[in-house]
């Protein structure tokens, strides 16, 4: 047997990405074994795949050898509770990082794993009290494309020693590299939270910023015409602030998220769209013919487009209100007639980006923007 | 004439012979930044106005094949930006225009040389601050924060100068111009802001910054707690962040450093503490009221002996004034001081302060501690006099040894300082040799013929080789500064 026969099985039916069948799955059980994998299979081409929660996002391979799937990847290698930090594989699914009163903030599809969180860089309504994944993200494994195997970054929060290669691999959508373990900065549970409900109005999001109250999150579901605002911390703070707030937008307090909260607006096989523009843009993006449903307090929105014409309705209109969209997934068919990435300033940079960490681009060839 | 008089020719005609510094005089002004012992006399500086004349000085070293180093206030301390003797200084303090303060965008769009406490002063009026605080704040520019990353002792909770960018526009080491996102979070493609922050001007030099504008808390509440030891005031640090609670700041200094900030601004911390806690608590009333009072419970009952409740803005920038002095009041009591930056994690302090007291004393020097207790990030002072023979040495050993008790117990060789001309050395410490070559991956795509402050951060620069971009069939054109269709 060769070292690939060892390493990998054929793909079967399911093993697939956006229609592009694959020939050979591998599932490696640590990052030596991913190592060795992907110095051993030079020459093909590879998706990672995490739950494949996603795996519809972004544009089809251009060629697919091999999948490499990070379930066996998986499980916390650390959680320094006192320093508030957690080293998890990427194949652990979000939901299995449980970690008595501390939470890791991060927001993504029922199933999804940490990897796949990271690659996609998904952003949820916490976004804006906790930060996103590039903010949460304190350190990284991978291996590159020729097999070898890097960190970058550490498992403290404070460090600035080299270039922060983290940042670089989060919403690279697997085009340099595989992801193998992260470290996180956690955050505290909050111990009390309570949502805030009222009309969405033009003016809202802006009185809420006015208000000091720090909100944990400010969603808007334009469809419903529904604003829902999320306050967290102490039982006398969260209910202070959320009586203000309730005064301030007319609104009702309560208990629960409205049914729409952190949902994904758009159907399976629909086609779904990450709109993200400046703040003081949202109420004029919300204003016209595309709903969104998402975050007025970062900015970052998402649509469900009927076709070609919303979707370019919908970009035309992020980047003229200073923003951009993006979709995220789309049917075979509309995909394949859609730029699904838009606009891309510093495309050029990006390619040189490529071009270095995978020369011979093996890594979700045709995934990415411009075609990386 | 040499290459490097061809060059300032080149550079006088077009930036105009006031902007371009050749006399050696004058050049001598700008041999070092804030690490004031590594010195070296550029080649060249120049003083631009622009982007357009950054992009110009840049396109002519490129061509020219000299290297340049950008340079914002001068104030960093690893050395980033001690110049190559051979090469340009790009000085950008005089591109200092906040050119705008979007209260509605929760952003501001400045130019590179703005002072740090410029743009919260400018934001004040409108409800708003720029959260990154380094001490240095009162003089360190942006574009030099945005080349170190530049956390402060707000970051705790606010985090670092990454965190609060959202656009940037840079002159790659080629000279060309681009634009990287702008006031809306997470523009397509990959993530170059974060790999370019605190990149330390190794990939290029930022002409304009978007930040994120931080709503004024509603209440800031501050106490200082004085504490019979370091360790209980390290069990207080560690019992406030097991309570749950996330402090603006958590801020701690050891008797010496205590010591030195009495003489040097007589901040009248309570006497006889072997440290003291500034712990500082911003956000809602009631959620400040509430969090305080834990706080306080914790401190007390960690063994603190006096606990002071700032009753105003003057008595809280008390406390801060001998925090915020302590660097250079050491040397109110040292002639000498080596300023060190690790990090470890947090838990791990006590032990750490322990072992720091053993190595100063193995050594025959001193060493005040002052240190963002919260995150961990120590600032060792090793203080030491120069004229006495082989004490600079020793101190040296000292902080050196300093740095690797951090790495031992897994933290970071900079917490903020950066690592610079001042600590290439001990990135092969933390980093194994594949890290550091991936790493420069990037390098290489930004800068692959190595100009852009050349010798900092790694040890040993990667020869990037030749690699042609492949563009297959598929691959889009590029759309580099694409119009809106």
């Amino acid at each position: 047997m060769t070292a690939i026969d060892e390493l990998t099985r054929p793909a079967n039916d399911d093993d697939a990405v956006g229609g592009v069948p694959a020939r050979l799955v591998a599932t490696p059980r640590s990052t030596a074994e991913a190592s060795a994998l992907l110095a051993a299979t030079r020459g093909l081409t590879v998706v990672v795949r995490g739950a494949g929660t996603k795996l519809d996002w972004g544009p089809p391979p251009r060629t697919l050898d091999l999948i490499i799937d990070t379930r066996h990847l998986s499980g916390i290698v650390e959680h320094a509770a006192g320093d508030l930090i957690t080293i998890v594989r990427a194949g652990t699914p979000l939901a299995g990082i449980d970690l008595p009163d501390q939470l890791l903030a991060l927001d993504g599809p029922a199933g999804a794993t940490v990897g796949g969180t990271v690659a996609t860089a998904t952003s949820g309504p916490r976004r804006l009290h906790y930060g996103g994944v590039r903010d949460l993200l304190i350190g990284i494994t991978v291996v590159r494309a020729d097999g070898k195997i890097a960190k970058a970054g550490g498992k403290v929060v404070k460090n600035v020693a080299g270039y922060d290669l983290g940042k670089l691999y989060t919403g690279s959508y697997g085009t340099l590299g595989l992801i193998t373990e992260c470290a996180f900065r956690l955050h505290p549970r909050p111990r009390h939270a309570l949502f805030v409900r009222a009309a969405f109005t033009p003016d809202a999001p802006a009185r809420i910023r006015g208000a000091a109250v720090v909100p944990a999150a400010v969603e808007i579901d334009s469809a419903s015409g529904e604003l829902a605002v999320l306050l967290e911390g102490t039982a006398d703070g969260v209910h202070e602030r959320a009586v203000a707030l309730e005064k301030l937008l007319s609104g009702d307090i309560s208990e629960m998220s409205p049914s729409w909260w952190g949902v994904p607006p758009w159907p399976a096989g629909g086609i779904g769209v990450k709109v993200s523009v400046p703040l003081s843009a949202v109420p004029e993006l919300a204003a016209g013919p595309d709903p969104v449903r998402g975050s007025a307090g970062t900015g970052v929105l998402y649509a469900a487009a009927a076709g070609r014409t919303e979707v370019e309705r919908l970009r035309a209109r992020s980047v003229r209100l200073g923003g951009h969209a993006v979709v995220l997934t789309a049917p075979p068919d509309v995909r394949d007639i859609l730029d699904m990435w838009g606009p891309v300033p510093g495309l050029s940079l990006m390619r040189r980006v490529k071009d270095q960490f995978d020369p011979d681009h093996r890594f979700a060839p045709g995934r990415f923007v411009g075609g990386i | 004439m040499t290459e490097i008089d061809g060059l300032a020719a080149r550079l006088r005609s077009a930036l105009g012979p006031e902007l371009v510094i050749t006399d050696r005089q004058e050049l001598r002004t700008y041999e070092c930044d804030g690490l004031a012992h590594h010195k070296v006399v550029p080649a060249v500086v120049v003083l631009p106005q622009n982007t357009a004349q950054v992009a110009d000085v840049v396109r002519a070293c490129a061509e020219a094949g000299v290297p340049f180093v950008a340079r914002g206030s001068g104030t960093g301390l690893s050395g980033g930006a001690l110049p190559h003797a051979d090469g340009v200084l790009i000085v950008t303090a005089q591109m200092r225009d906040i050119l705008e303060i979007s209260a509605g965008d929760e952003r501001a769009v400045v130019q590179p040389g703005v002072i740090n406490l410029q743009l919260t002063r400018a934001s004040t009026p409108a409800g708003y601050y720029y959260a990154p605080d380094p001490s240095s704040q009162q003089i360190c520019s942006i574009g030099g924060n945005v080349a170190e990353n530049s956390g402060g002792a707000h970051c705790l909770k606010y985090g670092f100068t990454v965190n609060h960018v959202t656009g940037l526009e840079v002159v790659t080491p080629d000279g060309a111009v681009t634009r990287l996102g702008g006031r809306a979070l997470d523009p397509p493609g990959y993530d170059l802001i974060g790999a370019f922050v605190g990149s330390e001007g190794t990939l290029g030099v930022a002409t304009e910054v978007t930040v994120k504008l931080t709503r004024l808390p509603e209440t800031v509440r501050t106490l200082l707690a004085a504490f019979p030891s370091i360790a209980e005031a390290g069990a207080a640090t560690s019992a406030i962040i097991a309570a749950g609670v996330v402090p603006a700041a958590i801020e701690m200094m050891d008797a010496l450093a205590i010591e030195a900030a009495e003489a040097a601004v007589a901040c009248g911390y309570p006497a006889g503490a072997a440290a003291v806690l500034i712990v500082e608590l911003d956000g809602p009333g009631a959620e400040v009221a509430a969090q305080f009072d834990e706080v306080v419970g914790r401190c007390e009952a960690a063994g603190a002996f006096e606990i002071r409740i700032a009753a105003d803005d003057a008595e809280r920038a008390l406390f801060w004034r001998g925090r915020k002095s302590a660097f250079a009041a050491v040397g109110r009591i040292s002639p000498d001081y080596i300023v060190q930056d690790g990090v470890i994690p947090r838990t791990a302090l006590p032990e750490v302060l322990r072992r720091i007291d053993e190595l100063a004393a193995a050594n025959g020097v001193r060493v005040a501690n002052v240190f963002h207790a919260g995150d961990g990030n120590l600032h060792p002072l090793v203080l030491f006099d120069d004229t006495n023979p082989g004490e600079a040495d020793r101190a040296e050993t000292t902080s050196g040894a300093i740095i690797d008790l951090c790495i031992e117990y897994g933290g970071s060789i900079t917490g903020e300082h950066g690592v610079g001309a001042d600590k290439a050395k001990y990135m092969p410490r933390m980093f194994g040799p594949d890290d550091l070559d991936t790493m420069q991956l990037l390098r290489c795509a930004f800068d692959p013929a190595g100009l852009a402050n050349p010798g900092k951060i790694y040890p040993t620069p990667r020869l990037c080789g030749e690699r042609p971009g492949r563009h297959r069939a598929g691959e889009t054109a590029d759309r580099d500064g694409a119009e809106v269709f």
